[in-house]
């Protein structure tokens, strides 16, 4: 099991040494940060001291192993458009991306999940198959038509929640929480909604097709012999069984969900990262963009490395494998 | 028909399943009888496809649906069990009925601990607390001849091996007493070595505990040193029943014939049971009269005809003309 640690977390590493190149040479070679930083009035003179501070002229490596340790301590310099520190800017718009991308997957499991299960076990009922079909149109549909049809249905025309914004938030530290006022929780709805139905159906579909493999398989019909009655089978025998790939699934999506919470957001008008992203974009920011990269990378990969190591908790044959 | 009828576990009488499907019914199982006394190893012999498994799964109530059972009756310990729902018959299976699997292998649910499946399976058909569940899993396992019981409790399937394994579904099989176990190949996925050891387990566990057992096997070595009686299944039908010095010395039915004929000597194991020429016809092709009819020796006009009935011969019962007034 230690073997096995340390390995997954070398890996990890590498990757993240491989994103921080990534993010560097976008920072570095998609246009002359000194140029994008001075205006007119500034004199050559002030902008050779600039390139100087900057540590434009060492050696590629050395500005690379810069770049590495600071970001590392995370620091990734700062906005070219307001001036602001990168990691203040991100830190501030990161709990309500997280927000929403939590929200989002506890909705798809919960959701997910049982309806998997449903129609698994009741397959070739009419309503089964009524929500297989639906599922279809859930994958196909792109999440800013269902973000506005959500608006139009339960904001606009129902005027039951919130159509855009956070609502009130609470400060609890460096983190800002949606979750414990009313209104919140009310805005938290339609977009975490509109995130998660891609996820619902994924989750929904993954678990059922992993049902009805289990369902068939000898220990199921084992259990049936020894007496177990059926719920507990499909739940706790069956179910069990399915976990692992939906744990998977559901944690390396958890990146995709940051990411398509760009979408979200700017349909939403949501304050998260993905807002933060799509304005550093307009003004080719290179730092917060840079930053970005490096924070969505970094939620990717540890939550990569988290996965292997739930894989290794959950199924005791992978234990010992590793052992 | 059926012999011992008040002293038997397990009667049944005249069973019949169905599988209706697109092309037209599938007849499966077509007026099977047969009865175990306690502590009686009922061998059930037959080709592949005969029916064998079917026969225990009608009793379990474990037919995969849309088969069902079409015509007569179940009786197990004197109450009449055909009839019962799916929430009734949870109590029957496992309580009553306990099953054996043939591969040990995907028997047990790999992320459950051998004792955490025990204590399962106990606590659904005892009243017992959680500690006196657990002790009689230990106990059990001991019974089954696993070493180091109480450390074993934790260990997980993966870590038995195929020979232990079985051992561990056995102990699940009598987890909660029960009055019957059908035993559907239990060694057919196990090493030749380790096979007359399970044999010999369930012999001896049937023995002490009274429990009576219905062994299915492609092996009729199984049968010599292991049944009481045995029964041979041919196209879904039962066609000879009879205790096995009789069966294996004398046999009634050209087909029992022709599966010893398979047997080199008594004692030597074969593995397959197809020495016979021909196939047994699919289930949608059953020929009229007899079904053994186009591959027996014996026929006569007569077994083209009309289908023998079970009947009483000797010490057991066969379902063949030739013991019936003749083939002509
Ligand atoms: N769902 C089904 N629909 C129709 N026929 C079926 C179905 N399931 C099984 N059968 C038929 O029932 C017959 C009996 O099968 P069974 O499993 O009892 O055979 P068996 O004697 O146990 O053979 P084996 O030695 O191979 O295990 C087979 O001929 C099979 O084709
Ligand atoms: S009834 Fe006829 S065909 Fe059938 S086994 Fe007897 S002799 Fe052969
Ligand atoms: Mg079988």
């Amino acid at each position: 099991m230690i073997v096995f640690l340390i390995k997954r977390l070398a890996n990890a590493v590498l990757v993240m040494l491989a994103v921080a190149l990534l993010a560097f040479l976008i920072f570095r070679f998609a246009g002359d940060p000194v140029e994008l930083m001075a205006n007119e009035q500034m004199s050559q003179a002030d902008r050779i001291e600039l390139r100087e501070k900057l540590g434009l002229n060492d050696s590629f490596l050395t500005q690379f192993g810069r770049f590495v340790g600071n970001a590392a301590q995370g620091d990734f310099g700062i906005s070219y458009r307001n001036g602001q520190d990168v990691m203040k800017l991100i830190a501030e718009r990161f709990p309500a991306t997280m927000e929403l991308a939590l929200v989002a997957t506890v909705l798809s499991l919960l959701i997910g999940i049982p309806l998997g299960v449903i129609t698994a076990i009741h397959r070739g009922r009419w309503y089964s198959e009524g929500l297989q079909f639906i599922s279809i149109i859930g994958v196909s549909l792109p999440s800013f038509v269902v973000g506005i049809l959500l608006i139009l249905v339960f904001a606009v025309t129902l005027g039951l929640v919130p159509a855009f914004g956070r609502g009130d938030v609470v400060q609890l530290g460096w983190w800002s929480t949606g979750l414990l006022t009313p209104s919140g929780r009310a805005s938290l709805l339609l977009p975490s909604l509109a995130l998660a139905l891609y996820q619902i159906t994924l989750v929904m579909r993954l678990v059922r097709a992993e049902m009805m493999e289990v369902l068939r398989s000898d220990f199921v019909k084992f259990a049936r012999a020894r007496g177990v009655p059926r719920w507990r089978i499909y739940f706790r025998h069956a179910l069990r069984n399915c976990l692992m790939p939906v744990v998977t699934m559901t944690a390396m999506n958890f990146g995709s969900l940051i990411a398509f919470a760009l979408i979200t957001e700017t349909v939403f008008q949501w304050p998260g990262m993905g807002m933060l992203f799509i304005q550093a974009v307009t003004f080719l920011d290179m730092p917060v963009m840079a930053g970005y990269l490096c924070i969505v990378s970094f939620i990717f990969v540890t939550l990569n490395t988290l996965v292997d190591i739930a894989y290794a908790v959950i199924d005791p044959r992978l234990r010992d494998a590793t052992r | 028909m059926t012999e011992h009828l008040s002293s038997a576990v397990l009667d049944v009488r005249g069973l019949c399943v169905e599988f209706p499907g697109r092309h037209g019914t599938v007849q499966a199982l077509s007026d099977v009888s047969l009865s175990i006394r306690p502590g009686e190893i009922l061998g059930v012999v037959g080709e592949s496809g005969a029916g064998k498994s079917m026969t225990g799964l009608a009793v379990q109530g474990l037919l995969e649906p849309p088969g069902r059972i079409s015509g007569g009756e179940v009786w197990l310990g004197g109450r009449r069990i055909d009839q019962l729902d799916d929430k009734q018959m949870q109590q029957v299976r496992g309580r009553q009925i306990g099953a054996i699997f043939q591969d040990p292998l995907t028997s047990l649910n790999p992320l459950f601990t051998v004792g955490a499946q025990l204590v399962e399976t106990i606590r659904l058909h005892l009243k017992l607390s959680k500690a006196d569940a657990k002790a009689r899993a230990i106990q059990l396992l001991k019974e089954v001849g696993i070493p180091a019981p109480e450390a074993r409790y934790d260990h997980y399937p993966h870590q038995f091996s195929g020979g232990m394994r079985q051992r561990v579904v056995i102990a699940l099989a009598l987890a909660a007493e029960p009055k019957l176990i059908i035993a559907d190949e239990p060694t057919t996925a196990l090493d030749v070595s380790i096979q007359a050891q399970i044999t010999s387990l369930l012999r001896r566990l049937c023995d002490d505990h009274g429990t009576a057992v219905m062994l299915v096997t492609h092996d009729m070595g199984v049968i010599a040193e292991t049944a009481d009686r045995v029964a041979v299944m041919y196209a879904g039908r039962l066609v000879e029943i009879g205790p096995v010095a009789e069966v294996l010395k004398n046999a009634r039915h050209p087909y029992t014939r022709g599966l010893m004929g398979s047997i080199p000597a008594l004692g030597r194991r074969v593995e397959r049971l197809n020495q016979i020429d021909g196939s047994m016809p699919r289930l949608n092709a059953i020929p009229a009269g007899c079904a053994f009819n186009p591959r027996c020796p014996e026929a006569g006009p007569r077994c083209r005809k009309d289908r023998p009935e079970p009947a009483p011969v000797g010490t057991g019962v066969a379902a063949c003309w030739l013991n019936a007034g003749g083939v002509l």
